[in-house]
């Protein structure tokens, strides 16, 4: 798996960010959640959303998937502006979501080879893939029989499918354990290295040690003062 | 990064996404196989239920014999449809299928096959035991079984559209039955047109002939509605 992924590395041209967002805007019931944000993602860089519970974090990531409406003046993914390129996004962004999206009743192989199928991931090594990811000899196991932490490491897998350029993050150090927390930096790494670029939520759970922290910059959400959306650009 | 070979001609994509589906589904199914005999037991024991209430003379029970037959594997089909979105929809499968930028409408003729294979397919194992309680004669074989896999595959398309609707709802299986039962009742007139008339030795082309056409419309436009109501629910 690694060394497939290697040969296939990411390739959006340095000077275009993968996102570029301005002014982005998320809402729930018709009221903007949070304070104007704007950024440029670049291949290689890790940007963690920070702010406080209820925020809008999640409601960012789902927006940017088209699962939720959002507002912003620009959103540009590799260069080609959205809501026009928002099944190009789509097919090259992975969302770890806090929903395992795995099948209980199916054993760990399974709901890979279903993911991978859908995301043109050619076949999958599960013995292999499963030792790389600390699940050794669990991948003929049910999910159902799987920890909390092991389920999110089996998710894990489903990031790397299809080689996609942004990975968007959410939580994706709960529930797991510290070589689990250490898996995680890993694959950011990894996936960075390879020319992907990642957006994670987090409450700060990186020391400063890290191997992430030289890469990776901060994004504070601040809630919004009670401003209904329709004042706002349209998207 | 759009590597051509990643996305293979319009037909062959829906084609492997339907499969992937089809084959992920019926993965899932085969693993639960209670949920596939239930409602086997639901409809013998309708059938014998009607076969009491009926009384003993057979000439009476003749004459209710098909229709009782029918409601007892409409009701059957309708026992596990819930469930066609309900754990797709608890896990996040649904929102992350939605995210991913493939087309939704393969993947939901991948799911309503499945169901019909699975649920379908298996309530007519039990038609030989419903016809002997009911004492149906075995001339009438080929035409029950006709109008039952037409009648199922419809219902398989109807539950995509209703459970579509109800996937928010904690307790959507009544409320799914509420919405889908009346949509099935040209499929059960249809259905029991045609076995009527085989009862009677007449030709029952015309009535198999609507029963096809109805569950080829469901067949053709019922993923396309329940990608519309899904990406309404999915998009809150």
């Amino acid at each position: 798996m690694q060394a497939a992924a290697a040969a296939m590395a990411i390739s959006t041209p340095r000077s275009i960010p993968i996102l570029g967002a301005h002014e982005l805007v998320g809402q729930r019931a018709g009221f903007a959640l949070f304070e104007p944000v704007s950024f440029d993602l670049h291949a290689g860089q890790l940007l963690w959303l920070e702010g406080d519970n209820g925020v809008g974090k999640t409601t960012l990531l789902r927006g940017l998937l088209g699962l939720s409406l959002l507002k912003f003046t620009g959103l540009n993914f590799q260069g080609q502006p959205l809501p026009a390129a928002r099944a190009q996004m789509q097919q090259q962004s992975r969302w770890l979501s806090h929903q395992s999206t795995l099948k209980s009743v199916l054993s760990v192989s399974q709901n890979w080879q279903f993911w991978a199928a859908l995301y043109h991931a050619g076949p999958i090594d599960a013995a292999e893939l499963a030792s790389s990811l600390g699940l050794d000899g669990l991948e003929t196991q049910p999910i159902a029989s799987l920890s909390a932490g092991q389920k999110k490491r089996a998710q894990l897998a489903l990031l790397r499918f299809g080689n996609p350029a942004l990975w968007l993050l959410d939580e994706p150090f709960a529930n797991l354990d510290q070589s689990g927390i250490k898996l995680v930096e890993q694959l950011i790494c990894q996936h960075l290295d390879l020319g992907g670029a990642a957006l994670s939520t987090s409450h700060g759970v990186l020391g400063t040690g890290s191997a992430l922290a030289s890469r990776a910059s901060a994004l504070k959400l601040r809630p919004a003062k009670l401003l209904p959306t329709n004042e706002l650009a349209n998207d | 990064m759009t590597n051509p070979s990643s996305q293979p001609h319009f037909a062959k994509r829906w084609l492997q996404l339907l499969f992937t589906a089809l084959k992920h589904e019926l993965r899932q199914r085969l693993r639960q196989p209670s949920q596939l005999l239930h409602p086997i037991g639901f409809a013998v024991l309708v059938a014998l239920l009607f076969g009491f209430a009926v009384g003993p003379q057979p000439e009476k029970l003749s004459l209710v014999a098909p229709a009782a037959l029918f409601i007892a594997l409409l009701l059957a089909n309708f026992l596990s449809m819930e469930l066609l979105f309900a754990s797709d929809f608890e896990d996040g499968t649904l929102d992350a299928l939605a995210a991913s930028g493939r087309e939704l409408v393969p993947l939901l003729y991948g799911k309503a096959l499945a169901f019909w294979l699975a649920q379908g397919l298996s309530l007519l194992l039990a038609l030989p035991l419903l016809m002997i309680l009911l004492k149906l004669s075995a001339a009438l074989a080929p035409t029950l079984i006709f109008t039952f896999v037409m009648v199922s595959l419809g219902l398989s398309f109807l539950g995509l559209i209703g459970s579509a609707l109800t996937v928010r709802l904690r307790a959507g299986a009544m409320l799914l039955m509420l919405l889908i039962l009346p949509q099935a009742v040209p499929l059960l007139i249809f259905s029991l047109g045609a076995i009527n008339a085989a009862q009677l030795g007449e030709s029952n082309a015309a009535p198999l002939l609507y029963l096809s056409a109805i569950t080829l419309a469901l067949f053709v436009l019922a993923p396309l509605a329940a990608k519309g109501v899904l990406s309404q629910e999915i998009n809150d």
